[in-house]
């Protein structure tokens, strides 16, 4: 008996057996790790990758994102197939290129370039397409054009798993009403779901972060959503940068290697970023290493040593011209946008960099509005503006939230978790390299850097919460107590005229003093406008006399008087909070619609955040630099809604 | 905001004048709000930090304190509603000439909403505030107390002039075993003759019975008023008219706890909350008889032990400027070192005659009220 046959194969069977396992091939048995693992999840991942190609593509292309996305039940019985289109107005596709970036894996425009952008890898919208195909067996469908004056192409195509290749199963010219864009429609295998983790609950989120963008979604059921633009501005197009030392590989340096021909100094300086002569020499030296040898020589351990002298060397940390934060700007008017609230504070930090990566954190916090009472807060996560929607639990942007304590700044808190109160927390991670733990993007990893940037962000968000609180419970007990004076004082006056039987005294000079108060007051001819607060004044006032109508701007310092030579009977203060003007006997509210602002609304107004520029309508339009280094510091935190200051930026501005 | 001047001529009978000096508050208030100034009232703090003696008149007054009725707040807006609402109910009273009492005027106040008291003790203390503010008793804008007054008995014939006509009434031959009731308006009485050489003042139910059955008051023509724990302010005022107008020493018996010693000091100096009316209630020349701490030595009196109350209650008197004389600081001192007291009936541990036989005897004449 040949008892080896009996035990198993023979090298040479082995060897029969042995071949090469496309990348394809490997997804389709491994297709949990790029976000396929259930129904629902599937399903949206699908939406995701085409809505995060279509972002990046529009940006990438300096045009305001404008994206229809549909999901339809697929016809027939089964309940479970969907049909997922997409579509964009970005620049296209030209349509050679189509079948390798649809129909090939790890084929894209961002892996080799170092910036920050949704996509990374190449393999989002292709393993949508290897997805709609293992499922049902349909081929994908691409619907292109690149401009007005040229014919789209439609392609069918499916992916040849074995040779990573697409196969096109039909192309041809159509013609397509938009001037440009591009639509992908997958038909899948999923489940729809809203709430928790769901299509809508991404859209909304990624509609928070990108307030620039226009997303229109109609769901299974035929009802239509819209998130309208909140900013007319693109958000600032990062510069590529080369790769920082200290994040650099390995693998990368030998890729690097392989092409270069020249000096090892030269080299260093050429190809990498935050290296000069100085570093180069540093470096080689570090290195044990002459700056003039020839790269192409350069050994595996040589190499090796080189890795390790870029750890050792001290280098400036990797520049943030790569990066595109949301800014607190966008971020404000993203959550102003999309939650209720009654206060947003915004934080974009300085960078900071992680192994040679840059990164920048952001914080907003929303309170108050309809936002539960009795949960724990909604915490949004974002890296790279792309919502994670999964494994918040493992997720530094999570654990950040968790290790703030929290009630000091006036949220619950038991232990170390997400704290509990009226309040939503976007947090976001936007590197040129995002640490995920998983290849699925799911969850943020633990990096001492990140977790300390995002701390200090956690609680610049919390000291302004606590700041409001403190405000508007002081706002409160004012309103109590104007409440209570409104009432007991013209009872006062009223006792005190009858026990006299003499007319009630006006009640209105003594409650604007009590309260400090604005008094406007007619007295014959004239009208007096007196400041009992404590603070000046300046505000707008209109005045009608029978059909005449007469403004001013006013500025009153505290117990300062001004006398004006009309004898209005109608008056209206602009730049005030309602309830900081006591209008005299003889004086009604000017209401004629004319009044240049309607109420003052009271929603915080973080102080730092940017004044929009021009007029924007035009796509060409300069984009506006968002977000950026240390302008925290200079503007310090005002809380508009309390302070006199009205709500809109331009108003804000009038002298 | 100055404390308002109100005219200082004294109270007249008419009502008139009265209910003018009511409405004279009012009409501050209303030309302070005429003037686009937040309406206030000044009155005398009613602390035991604001009375200082009184040289001219031997007793304790208010100080310069003043406490603000001011609607800056929407309490003091609420207050001086509630002073208007009470100026306008005794305008009224007093333009019918009726009257009604501190309890019935909180009930009245029902119907006032916003001004309503919540409770009598606020109702009290405004009708007190209006007499410091007008420099009137409150009795003279008809606003009784229910306190009944207190009982007396000796060797004093009056006239008192009532709704059915005046009456003369001998204390102590035309009265029955617990004596006359003096009535609230004790000005409404006149003293037309006595044999008293002295009046004691009695804290307690038992110990007036006691010293009107062993005939105290014959024995030693004294006159015997039952104070009925705290006084009212008839029965002070009462005294104070003994001592003033018949030249008879008034001699105040208590138990030996501090309560008591305030007992005697607002007979004797006036009571913080009633400052404002010392120099109509006060009797400076009162002399406190007993029990005093070192009687509970001296007698080896039966006693109980302090409690934490009893002991705050000492330790607030020896910062009251009324008990700031060494004769309480000592006695006072002495009681806390004890660490007990005694009631005025742990004198029946020798016999029931022991009190008027031994102890008042030894006590006035160490007083100098006893002249054998
Ligand atoms: N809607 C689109 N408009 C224009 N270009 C697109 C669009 N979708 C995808 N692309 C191009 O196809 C490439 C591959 O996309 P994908 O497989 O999702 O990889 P990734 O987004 O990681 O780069 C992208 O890098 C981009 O250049
Ligand atoms: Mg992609």
């Amino acid at each position: 008996m040949d008892s080896s046959a009996a035990r198993g194969a023979t090298a040479q069977d082995l060897a029969r057996k042995q071949r090469e396992i496309s990348v394809a091939e490997f997804f389709e048995k491994n297709r949990q790790i790029l976000g396929f693992d259930s129904p629902q999840r599937s399903l949206a991942t699908c939406v995701k990758e085409a809505v995060d190609n279509s972002l990046d593509a529009c940006e990438e292309a300096g045009l305001l994102p404008d994206i229809y996305v549909e999901i339809r039940r697929a016809p027939g019985d089964a309940a479970n197939l969907f049909r997922v289109i997409v579509e964009d107005n970005g620049p296209g596709i030209v349509a050679e290129q189509v079948p390798r970036v649809f129909g090939k894996l790890l084929y894209g425009s961002h892996f080799h370039v170092i910036r920050q952008s949704r996509g990374q890898q190449g393999i989002g919208i292709s393993a949508c397409v290897l997805y709609a195909q293992l499922t049902t067996g349909r081929p994908a469908l691409v619907l292109t054009k690149t401009a007005p004056d040229r014919p789209a192409s439609r392609v069918e195509l499916t992916l040849d798993t074995r040779r990573n290749e697409a196969r096109v199963l039909r192309r041809e010219e159509a013609s397509w009403d938009r001037p440009r864009g591009t639509r992908v429609e997958l038909e899948v295998r999923g489940a729809y779901f809203t709430g928790r983790r769901s299509v809508p609950e991404y859209l909304r989120a990624c509609a928070i972060v990108n307030p620039h963008a226009r997303i229109t979604f109609l769901d299974p059921e035929g009802m239509e959503a819209r998130f309208d633009r909140s900013s007319d501005h693109l958000p600032r197009l990062p510069g590529e940068s080369k790769p920082h030392p200290g994040g650099t590989e390995m693998g990368t340096l030998l890729k690097m290697v392989e092409h270069y021909a020249g000096a090892l100094g030269e080299f260093l300086q050429g190809e990498f970023a935050r290296v000069g002569p100085k570093t180069a020499r540093e470096i080689a030296d570090a290195a044990q290493m002459d700056p003039q040898m020839r790269v192409g020589d350069l050994t595996r351990g040589q190499a090796q040593r080189l890795v390790e002298s870029f750890r050792r060397v001290k280098l400036l940390p990797p520049s943030a011209d790569s990066l595109s934060p949301i800014g607190e700007d966008l971020m404000f008017r993203g959550l102003q946008k999309g939650v209720t609230a009654d206060f947003i504070s915004v934080v974009t930090r300085p960078p900071g960099s992680h192994g040679g990566h840059p990164f920048i954190v952001e914080v907003a916090l929303a309170y108050g509005g309809a936002a539960p009472r009795e949960e724990k807060v909604e915490v949004l996560r974002f890296a790279n503006r792309v919502p994670l929607l999964y494994q918040p639990g493992a997720c530094a942007l999570t654990h950040a939230v968790e290790r703030v304590h929290w009630r000091p700044y006036g949220l619950d808190q038991s232990g170390e978790s997400l704290p509990q109160g009226p309040a939503l927390l976007l947090v976001h991670l936007a590197s040129t390299h995002v640490p995920f733990v998983s290849e699925s993007k799911d969850a943020v990893a633990d990096i001492p850097e990140v977790l300390a940037e995002l701390d200090l962000a956690l609680k610049q968000v919390g000291r302004d919460l606590k700041g409001f609180l403190s405000k508007r419970k002081g706002i409160e007990k004012r309103r109590e107590k104007e409440d209570l004076i409104q009432r007991i004082l013209p009872k006062l006056a009223e006792k005190v005229g009858g026990v006299l039987q003499r007319p009630p005294p006006d009640t209105a000079p003594v409650v604007a003093r009590i309260m400090g108060n604005l008094l406007l007051q007619r007295d014959g001819a004239r009208l007096h406008a007196a400041n009992h607060g404590e603070a000046p004044r300046r505000f707008h006032l209109a005045a009608r006399s029978h059909q005449v109508r007469k403004e001013w701007d006013l500025s009153l310092e505290p117990g300062a008087r001004r006398t004006l030579d009309f004898p209005a009977d109608h008056v209206h203060v602009e730049g005030l909070p309602a309830e900081m003007v006591t209008l005299g006997r003889g004086l009604a509210p000017l209401d004629d619609g004319k009044s240049p602002r309607g109420p003052v609304t009271r929603v915080h107004n973080p102080g730092r955040r940017e004044a929009p520029a021009g007029p924007t309508s035009s796509s060409l339009a300069p984009l506006p630099r968002t977000g950026a280094t240390g302008k925290r510091e200079t503007s310090p935190t005002t809380l508009a809604a309390f302070s006199a200051e009205p709500e809109k930026p331009e108003e804000a501005t009038r002298p | 905001m100055s404390p308002p001047k109100t005219p200082r001529k004294p109270a007249s009978g008419n009502g008139n004048g009265k209910a003018k000096k009511l409405v004279g508050l009012v009409e501050l208030l209303y030309s302070q709000m005429e003037k686009g100034e937040i309406p206030s009232l000044d009155v005398a703090t009613r602390t035991k930090q604001n009375i200082e003696y009184s040289e001219s008149s031997g007793v304790w007054v208010y100080g310069d304190a003043t406490s603000s009725r001011s609607a800056k707040t929407a309490r003091g807006a609420l207050q001086l509603l509630k002073t208007t609402s009470v100026v306008e109910f005794l305008k009224h009273q007093l333009e019918v000439d009726k009257s009604s009492t501190l309890r019935e005027l909180y009930y009245i106040s029902e119907n006032w909403e916003d001004a309503k008291f919540p409770d009598q003790n606020e109702s009290d203390r405004l009708i007190e505030d209006l007499e410091i503010l007008v420099e009137l008793q409150r009795e003279q804008f008809h606003i009784r107390s229910e306190e009944s007054g207190a009982s007396i008995l000796g060797p004093l014939e009056i006239r008192e002039r009532t709704r059915r006509g005046p009456k003369k009434i001998h204390c102590e031959d035309d009265v029955g075993e617990s004596g006359y009731t003096i009535p609230t308006q004790v000005d409404n009485i006149e003293f037309l003759r006595h044999d008293a050489r002295m009046v004691v003042a009695i804290e307690t139910g038992g110990m007036y019975d006691r010293l009107v059955e062993n005939g105290f008051h014959d024995d030693n023509d004294a006159i015997l008023v039952h104070l009925k724990g705290q006084p009212s302010r008839g029965t002070k005022r009462l005294l104070k008219r003994l001592h003033g107008e018949l030249n008879l020493p008034i001699l105040v018996f208590t138990d030996g706890d501090p309560w008591s010693y305030r007992i005697f000091a607002s007979v004797a100096y006036g009571s913080i909350k009633g400052a404002h009316l010392s120099e109509y209630l006060a009797t400076p020349g009162a002399k406190f008889i007993g029990i005093q701490p070192s009687d509970i030595v001296a007698y080896k009196l039966p006693s109980d032990k302090l409690t934490d109350q009893d002991i705050q209650a000492l330790k607030a008197e020896l910062t009251d400027p009324r008990f700031d004389t060494p004769y309480w600081k000592k006695e006072i001192q002495l009681q806390m070192d004890l660490g007990r007291k005694s009631e005025q009936q742990s004198l029946a541990k020798y016999g029931l005659d022991y009190v008027t036989d031994t102890y008042l005897p030894e006590r006035l004449q160490a007083l100098g009220a006893l002249k054998k």
